[in-house]
């Protein structure tokens, strides 16, 4: 938990300068996927901060991915461009509201049962979603013209591309900050020990629903971006699949270190891209990559990083 | 008696089944928790898994009941299989990792379910000696089927209650999850109980998908919808409380099916919002005295 | 005799039709160490957690300074002033002793905006937290995390962390439990000292510890209390020698 000499920094700071300069030399096919995969960082890191930090094993955090999505929708005039100023605050405004109504109800319960609550809580907002007419029901919606910001052609894909990339970086100080704050000290001590906090005299539900909101307005942003990017919004975005996949970058790449979710983002939507080329049933070899994964990689990839520093030092 | 009533009664009866059912469902759920503490995202694949094996089978031996004979024993080696290879190293583990690996291995199961049977929905014919309607009045009648599944289903909630009070492993069951001390000072091999635990619950949901395959279909993706059901019934219920998964069930049943008669608008939020309500009451459930773990 | 910052009265907690504690009344004065002894189960760490708030008393009052704290969160009585420390080791393992102790002397500083300041530069903290480890004997600017530490370490800092939330009242079970002759000793001086300042309960199996330092004592047996008074009057009285202490001390 000290601060520790050590080249974590170093190593994220070269990231980011490579990340960069990369539409120097990248394909048009590759900086979008990079976007993407910077988007789905956003997400992965929102919920770690529930997971490596709270310790809130929550498998619906994907609801808040598509309340952020259906909001850019909703919020968009159909055949004109939304105010990204506007529409974003607002995206992850309703986001943070829906995560705070859903953190009352679930944060009562704890284990196994607020792993199963949380899944079913986002499968209710993807049954709404596919059943009501008005938005779109289970074939979705289109957001036909992307918003503008003023500045930057969200439309140019190299552009685009630096957005996500502000995204993420953004993201990644903010929560970075926010864990070094007396704050984050108190969700790492629910985490470690939540009874002796009580009995220490935190309030630990005020401090849990308060990372569950935080989470839920990031989840947002990231679903915001997902629809500006590829303009189709469905009820998908609410599914568990996705929700999974979150869970399984923020665990593959190492929980409770915030690089950690961006490094599995990385490998996952990587990995997802390199078999769904190979062949339809993708599924089958990622299936199979996972349960391997669990088996015999306990800490994520930056455990490796891990043991390689402690071989050093 | 009135076409009101009787249409009334029909939907008692279609809730109760699906209640029924899902018992068999959740029950084999809430054991899985409740005993081995282990969160199994998979077991809706086991329904899946049944559904699939009554189609082929029945395709096979031309009769359904032939294919509930030869699949339960093929469902219970196939989950006995996964324990041992899968879920043995993970009893020691955080819930997270549970969940990680039980959601490749949906994920793994689905996509091996569409490269051998296909992403066709399927349909099963009911057994001869089942396949009949009972006349109730005017137009409406019932088929005996239906009830054929839901007394079957009653038969199994008996067992159940039969091995849970009765038997050795009920004992172990009942002496409760949280104890291994204690299960292992009354002489029995705790390994031994975990893997009856999770072939009993693997055979009750895949034994429910054989059954259900003529009233629902065979389709890709029905796992995961009763999979979250499931959830629900257990959230509602109480973990490791058959009682609580009975009611729960029932509840669920009746008020899916009620609610998607008076409105349809709201299809399968009903479910949801009942839970909701339970939350907010009973936090850990109708029946999970426990303090949730 | 001074009004008692801490009273409990018919205190009783069922589980089920069993009585774990039944009509328990006892009364905390500023400055003194009331000693609860009694056999396994006589439900004297089931009274410190109905005390702490950890547990709902089925019955009974708790007066804390005039407010009536029975059936508070156990948060909001660790905030009014009543510090609790564990049979077994509660602690972080994972933090160092010195943030184990930063972090029980950041309850203090409730919640708000506040929370959104860096936890490194809050410098009070630091000197609560330095204050507590040496108040009990540890090294402050040990880097072992607690779980590295050892058992009497480790009680050490339990003790530690009670002390870092600033309380009023202290309950204390079985601090000296698993400890050294040493030890012991040293924590039992601890103790007293800590009565300066403090209302201490102690629960208490060491009985030399005990009588050493205890002002005033009460003996448990199944759930109810048998009997109170000075350390001197307990140890001569026969009921107390037949239910619990045997023979001669």
């Amino acid at each position: 938990m000290k601060a520790r000499a050590s080249i974590e920094p170093l190593l994220l700071a070269l990231a980011l300068v490579a990340l960069a300069l990369f539409p120097l030399l990248g394909a048009k096919f590759y900086l979008q996927l990079f976007a993407k995969i910077m988007i789905m960082a956003v997400f992965a890191m929102s919920l770690d901060l529930l997971v490596g930090y709270a310790g809130l094993v929550s498998f619906g955090h994907a609801a808040f991915y598509g309340i952020g999505a259906y909001m850019l929708w909703w919020l968009s005039p159909q055949y004109e461009a939304a105010n990204f100023w506007l529409t974003l605050p607002a995206a992850m405004a309703a986001a943070a509201l829906a995560s705070l109504a859903i953190g009352l109800l679930v944060l009562r319960c704890s284990g196994i049962y607020f792993i199963m609550v949380t899944l079913a809580f986002a499968q209710m907002f993807f049954y709404f979603a596919a059943g009501s007419k008005f938005f779109g029901g289970s074939d979705g919606v289109y957001v036909y013209v992307k918003p503008v910001t003023g500045f930057l052609d969200l439309g140019d894909t190299a552009q685009f591309y630096y957005l996500a990339l502000a995204a993420m970086a953004g993201t990644y100080l903010l929560l970075r900050g926010l864990i070094g704050t007396l704050f984050g000290r108190a969700l790492l001590g629910i985490k470690s020990n939540e009874p002796r906090m009580r009995s220490l005299g935190f309030s630990t539900l005020g401090y849990k629903l308060a990372a569950f909101a935080l989470a839920g307005a990031f989840a947002g942003l990231a679903g915001y971006l997902d629809a500006a990017q590829y303009g189709f919004v469905n009820p998908d975005l609410f599914g568990w699949r996705l929700s999974g996949m979150a869970l399984m970058m923020v665990i593959l790449g190492g929980m409770g270190t915030l690089y950690g979710p961006i490094l599995g983002a990385f490998a996952l939507v990587l990995l997802q891209d390199t078999l769904s080329d190979a062949t339809k049933h993708w599924l089958l070899p990622l299936g199979i990559f996972i349960i391997l994964a669990v088996l015999f990689l306990p800490r994520g990839l930056s455990g490796l990083i891990k043991r390689a520093e402690g071989k050093r030092g | 008696m009135s076409d009101s009533f009787v249409f009334f009664l029909i939907q008692v009866l279609n809730g109760v089944q699906e209640g029924l059912l899902l018992f068999l469902v959740a029950s084999g759920l809430t054991l899985i928790f409740g005993i081995l503490r282990v969160i199994n995202l998979a077991h809706g694949s086991f329904y899946m898994l049944g559904a699939y094996l009554a189609f082929a089978l029945t395709q096979l031996t031309g009769n359904l009941f032939f294919a509930v004979l030869l699949a339960v024993p093929l469902a219970i080696a196939f989950g006995l299989l996964l324990e041992a290879l899968l879920f043995r190293p993970l009893y020691a583990r955080d819930h997270l990792y549970q969940v990680l690996l039980t959601y490749g291995l949906i994920l793994a199961l689905e996509e091996t379910r569409s490269l051998v049977f296909g992403d066709d929905v399927h349909g099963v014919d009911v057994p001869h000696f089942l396949d009949f309607s009972i006349h109730l009045t005017g137009a409406l009648s019932y088929p005996a089927y239906r009830l054929g599944i839901s007394a079957m289903c009653l038969v199994i909630a008996g067992g159940l209650w039969l091995l849970i009070q009765k038997t050795r492993l009920g004992m172990a069951i009942r002496a409760g999850a949280s104890n291994r001390e204690m299960v292992q000072s009354l002489g029995i091999d705790i390994a031994w109980v975990y893997r009856a635990v999770f072939a009993l619950g693997v055979a009750l949901a895949a034994f429910a998908g054989m059954i259900a395959a003529p009233v629902a279909s065979v389709f890709p993706g029905m796992g995961n919808q009763i999979l979250i059901i499931s959830f629900v019934v257990v959230v509602i219920g109480g973990i490791g409380s058959i009682k609580g998964a009975f009611l729960g069930s029932l509840l669920i049943g009746l008020a899916d099916t009620f609610g998607q008669v008076f409105a349809p608008q709201l299809s399968g939020m009903t479910v949801y919002v009942l839970m909701a309500a339970v939350l907010l009451w009973r936090p850990a459930g109708l029946f999970g005295g426990r303090a949730a773990r | 005799m001074a009004e008692p910052v801490l009273a409990a009265r018919g205190l009783s907690k069922r589980f089920g039709g069993l009585a774990a504690v039944d009509g328990v009344s006892l009364a905390l004065q500023a400055g003194r160490i009331h000693a609860v002894i009694g056999p396994n189960g006589a439900g004297k760490t089931t009274l410190v957690s109905l005390i702490s708030g950890e547990l709902e008393p089925s019955a009974g009052s708790v007066m804390f300074e005039d407010l009536e704290i029975a059936g508070f969160p156990p948060a909001r009585i660790a905030r009014l002033g009543i510090a609790r420390s564990y049979q077994r080791v509660n602690i972080f393992t994972g933090f160092s002793a010195h943030e184990n102790c930063r972090l029980a002397a950041q309850s203090r500083l409730g919640g708000g905006l506040r929370l959104l300041r860096p936890a490194r530069a809050e410098r009070d903290l630091d000197a609560a937290a330095r204050h507590a480890l040496r108040l009990v004997g540890l090294d402050p600017g040990g880097r072992a995390t607690a779980g590295n530490l050892s058992h009497g370490e480790q009680r050490q800092l339990e003790i530690a962390m009670t002390l870092a939330i600033s309380p009023k009242v202290l309950l204390l079970d079985e601090p000296l439990a698993g400890m050294g002759a040493s030890e012991s000793a040293r924590m039992t001086k601890l103790i007293k000292s800590l009565a300066k300042d403090h209302a201490i309960l102690l629960i208490e199996h060491d009985m030399d510890a005990v009588f050493s330092i205890a002002d005033q004592l009460t003996v448990m047996v199944e759930g109810k209390v048998l009997e109170t008074g000075k350390p001197g009057a307990i140890r001569k009285s026969r009921a107390v020698r037949k239910a619990y202490l045997g023979g001669p001390a």
